[in-house]
């Protein structure tokens, strides 16, 4: 173990001794130094969730002593965020994020200064919430909000720190630099709700954020101190199941009508809400499929007309707990988990959150069955509704 | 032409969890509608209904966006590395 480089602060250098004592191991880095350090003390870095991927960049980047954090968040700490979320701890559930972030961070540094926006993101609000910060981190978990963040990078010019999860994979980048391409010239449109399923339906690997939201932090404090090669035209493909690195090339899409022919330039809304674990805010069936609400559900069955259940779930999700009365068809198993069901029959379906049942609900249609219907929010709106005593998870 | 074609997992769900590929065809197009032959679970998560490629799914072909080529059309040749990135939004 070495001592402090200094032994007290130098003049002028806006850092007392307890400051160089906490970063001597940046400092002793040539390419940080009592300048970078300095450097990172006057940065503003804006981060757009305080979930999974922004846990660890907040931390991170608290540590290496960025002076203001920003931090946006409207959610309230839920057990199922633990297995991920390590800003929170099982004392916080209940609790609003931000309030837990806040104490957490202050832990970790109290000489970074935190501005708290207690707000969704919103078409109405991100350019005022972002127009001081001098980077912004998405840490978002749907697509409206990830093209939202683009956007307002893009029109007030400041990096966007990108990192996205799924499942065993992540992806980062950073987009809206003035050197490079941005989020929508990548995927110039979000998919249809339903498509994908979010994270509360698909899953994901607790320590994927870690990875992911650490690749963020360690890019916004490149782009701060103005080292090394940032993600700048380059998307990093992680893949956690074969620990394999890909790195892509990303160009500027000269037709993008947000950076290239720059055609937006207003925050305008992109894509229904979708990939969001709030039931009530997914998109709408197609027309050949039908949306049930829970109470709806419990009449059709209550009144004893023959009509078809089916759970397309997992196998651990099915014994969790069910409909009473439903047929688990998993999806993974699909089409022989539907083969010899009759397709006069009305016939609801079920997941989660009524997601991925909608996108199976559609495949029934197209294979010819009459009336099918989605259980709009799923189990979960079913257990609320309907059914409180149910184990949930 | 036959191409490797790399999935992300979620997609190799749909493929009997199988997330490397051979594909065959001419074309990035004519691969992608191979493997959507082949595996008929995987084809509306690799194009429209049309068989055009969709915005929110990006093919690179030996680690080039195939948009910034010709697109579907653009030509494979033995050997060829294909990789699909999905958009996912988790966070």
């Amino acid at each position: 173990m070495t001592s402090a480089p200094f032994a007290s602060a130098p003049p002028g250098s806006g850092f007392t001794t307890p400051e160089l004592q906490r970063y001597s191991r940046h400092l002793i880095l040539p390419e940080v130094g009592l300048e970078g350090q300095g450097r990172l003390k006057a940065s503003r870095v804006l981060l757009i969730g305080v979930g999974g991927l922004g846990s660890p960049a907040a931390l991170y980047l608290a540590a290496a002593g960025v002076g203001t954090l920003g931090l946006v968040d409207f959610d309230v700490v839920d057990l199922t965020n633990l297995q991920r979320q390590v800003l929170h701890g099982t004392a916080d559930v209940g609790r609003p994020k931000l309030d837990s972030a806040t104490d957490r961070i202050r832990d970790v540094n109290p000489h970074v200064h935190l501005e708290r926006f207690d707000t969704p993101l919103t078409t109405g609000n991100a350019r005022e919430i972002a127009r001081d910060f001098d980077l912004i981190v998405d840490g978002t978990d749907n697509f409206p909000t990830r093209y939202l963040v683009n956007q307002v990078s893009v029109l007030l010019g400041k990096p966007n720190v990108y990192g996205s999860i799924f499942r065993f994979e992540g992806q980062a980048s950073v987009f809206a630099h003035p050197a490079g391409p941005c989020y929508q010239c990548l995927f110039p449109e979000p998919p249809p709700p339903g498509l994908v399923p979010s994270c509360a339906e698909g899953g994901v690997l607790g320590v994927l954020p870690g990875i992911v939201g650490t690749v963020q932090a360690t890019e916004a404090i490149k782009l701060l101190l103005g080292v090394g090669q940032p993600l700048i035209g380059t998307l990093l493909l992680i893949d956690t199941l074969r620990m394999r690195f890909r790195s892509l090339r990303v160009r500027k899409d000269p037709s993008c009508p947000l950076c290239g022919t720059r055609e937006i330039r207003e925050l305008t809304a992109v894509g229904a809400a979708c990939g969001t674990t709030d039931p009530a805010s997914e998109g709408e069936s197609p027309g050949r499929v039908r949306e049930v609400d829970a109470r709806e559900l419990q009449k059709l069955l209550g009144r004893g007309q023959e009509i078809q259940v089916l759970d397309v779930r997992e196998r651990f999700e099915w014994e969790i707990g069910a409909i009473s009365g439903a047929r688990h068809c998993p999806l993974g198993q699909w089409p022989a988990a539907v083969e010899g069901l009759d397709p006069a029959v009305e016939t609801i379906l079920y997941c989660k959150g009524g997601t991925r049942s909608r996108q199976a609900a559609a495949m029934l249609a197209d294979r010819g069955f009459q009336r099918v219907g989605n259980l709009t929010g799923g189990i979960l709106a079913w257990w609320r509704d309907i059914d409180g005593e149910a184990p949930r998870y | 032409m036959t191409v490797t074609v790399h999935l992300p997992t979620v997609l190799a769900a749909l493929a009997d969890g199988r997330s490397e590929l051979a594909g065959s065809g001419d074309t990035v197009g004519a691969v992608v509608e191979h493997l959507a032959d082949t595996w008929p679970r995987l084809a509306p998560r690799l194009r429209d209904g049309d068989g055009a490629p969709y915005p929110f799914v990006t093919y690179y072909l030996n680690d080039e966006d195939v948009r910034f080529a010709d697109g579907f059309a653009t030509p494979v040749r033995d050997g060829d590395e294909l990789v699909l990135v999905p958009a996912i939004a988790g966070g």
